[in-house]
């Protein structure tokens, strides 16, 4: 599914290393890149697979599911087109466990957000980029 | 353990500007005063200089900002005849210290000036660069997120923390009351009044679970050292604080701030173990620490990835605050750290690690001090430090 686009995003440039992860929201799917030769996925992006040195490396879908590990309530207004407070999480990918991944987990109430929250991705169309983001599992 | 080099290397003199929140002076000026400053502190005259570092690398004829003070600005200014210089990216902000150090061991410079430099509350006359309509590296995977300062991503690794090993605010606020005391004892500190418990509980919150007093202080201010061959500093005027071990490890990946394996940990593990491989010593060795505090919670995690308590235990270690006070079993940031003396990016640590070494802390001197350990930085980027005054 896609969210409207927010207020005071950022985006990225895109580039050869980083394309292939901002637009898979076209397809609605998140992709990683992965190691074809040992199954590493890798984020964000490396040369060479760092545990077996392959180069064979290309982006894969990933479930999209993950869990909330880490998280903060924001209170400082940074940016002055942005509300406060906003939640900003870190989501670990049930693929594994090193890939982490940010968002303002929206459309959760802020007193709900809770580490070990089982999460699933969305996406955020701001045309050419697509803000991956994540949503309570249920709600999804 | 003597091949390890820098036990061959000395701090022989400190310098220091004055450290304000004001624009009263263009901060390119403090930083020719603290590097002037601490070359007379070493009985040295600048034409004794054969080296100079700084971070980080700075462009030329910036003077104020994050960028004061560039090698070829302090070079014209000083007149320095330069056998060696080098500026730019290592262990953390240690990163000129620790090439200043090997480029005395290796001989290419007897007498090395290293500084560090920042006008960040001067006001920037062409209102600072623009932002990129489109980011790249780093940002551009933390910003499109409304995560552009660093206190939210430490706030990210400190939930994990605190909810595995239930270390609470409580507990936390043992770092900056006990700093906000010893910066009572520091004439050169920018905030020394007391700070209560109730005023840090009721503080404005900034991200949790970092309050306002969690956060350091923005300032302008110099802080220059001279680093030089230790058999020279024994003709020099002040006793001799030689470096023991130097920790710059990065064993996992540090181009992000949480894809390393053992997430919650961050590179300060890493140059922390580096730097215990490289030295006899141990922590109950060590008689006080300079760690980082540019957010409380990389104090707590410098803590534990030096061992002073084990993973998981620093709530309990700083609880209160008497164990880490002055007259405690391990003073940490005696001169008030960046929370209350001012963001001088660790170079304020190092320069009260050596005052200490040297007995010279007045008020706030540590006992007996033989051993410290300066700690910088956080996420991919950090760097340690061992020094004694045993020579
Ligand atoms: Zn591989």
């Amino acid at each position: 599914m896609s969210l409207a686009p927010q207020p005071g995003r950022q985006l990225p440039l895109l580039n050869e290393m980083n394309r292939y992860f901002w637009i898979s929201g076209a397809t609605g799917r998140l992709q990683v890149l992965r190691c074809g030769d040992c199954g590493t996925w890798i984020h964000p992006y490396a040369g060479l697979c760092p545990k077996c040195r392959s180069g064979k490396l290309a982006p894969e879908a990933v479930s999209g599911r993950g869990t909330v590990v880490g998280y903060t309530v924001n209170q400082h207004p940074w940016q002055p087109d942005v509300p406060v407070p906003y939640v900003v999480a870190l989501v670990e990918l049930e693929e594994q466990s090193n890939i982490r991944l940010l968002t303002n987990l929206p459309g959760c109430p802020i007193d709900a957000v809770h580490i070990g929250m089982a999460v699933e991705v969305c996406f955020e169309d701001h045309g050419d980029v697509y803000v991956p983001q994540f949503q309570p599992r249920s709600a999804a | 353990m003597s091949r390890y080099l820098e036990k061959t290397v000395a701090v022989t003199g400190v310098g220091m500007s004055e450290i304000n929140r004001n624009t009263s002076v263009y901060p390119f000026l403090l930083a020719v005063d603290a590097c002037r400053k601490a070359i007379a502190d070493a009985g040295l005259k600048p034409e004794d200089i054969d080296g100079a570092t700084c971070w980080p690398a700075s462009l030329d004829g910036v003077g104020e900002g994050f960028h004061a003070a560039a090698i070829s600005d302090i070079h014209a200014t000083l007149g320095l005849k330069l056998n060696w210089y080098s500026s730019g990216e290592g262990a953390g902000q240690f990163g000129g210290i620790n090439n200043a150090i090997a480029a005395v061991a290796a001989g290419y410079a007897n007498h090395v000036l290293c500084w560090r430099a920042l006008g960040q509350r001067y006001p920037d006359p062409t209102g600072g660069p623009a932002e990129p309509e489109r980011l790249i590296g780093w940002r551009s995977w933390s910003a499109p997120y409304w995560a552009p300062s660093a206190v939210t991503w430490v706030s990210l690794h400190a939930s994990v923390h605190m909810n595995r090993y239930g270390i609470t605010r409580e507990q936390m606020s043992a770092i900056p009351i006990t700093l906000r005391r010893n910066a009572g004892l520091n004439p050169a500190a920018i905030y020394k009044d007391p700070l209560s418990f109730d005023q840090y509980m009721e503080a404005r919150m900034i991200s949790w679970p970092h309050c306002l007093y969690d956060c350091d202080v923005p300032c302008n201010g110099a802080t220059a050292v001279i680093i030089s061959r230790l058999d020279a500093a024994k003709d020099m005027p002040h006793k001799p604080v030689r470096f023991e071990a130097v920790g710059s490890a990065a064993y996992d990946r540090m181009d992000t701030w949480w894809a390393r394996n053992d997430f919650p940990h961050m590179i300060m593990h890493d140059a922390a173990a580096g730097m215990w491989k490289r030295t006899d010593l141990k922590p109950k060795d060590v008689g006080s620490a300079h760690l980082y505090d540019g957010f409380t919670y990389l104090t707590m995690l410098w803590l534990e990835a030096l061992g002073f308590c084990k993973e998981g235990e620093v709530g309990a270690f700083i609880e209160g605050g008497q164990r880490i006070s002055i007259d405690g079993e391990l003073p940490v940031n005696t001169n008030g750290g960046q929370l209350s003396e001012g963001r001088l990016h660790a170079f304020g640590h190092l320069h009260e690690a050596v005052v200490q070494l040297r007995g010279d802390a007045g008020a706030r001197q540590v006992k007996d001090l033989k051993v410290s350990v300066a700690g910088v930085g956080g996420g991919g980027f950090g760097g340690a430090l061992m020094l004694t005054n045993q020579t």
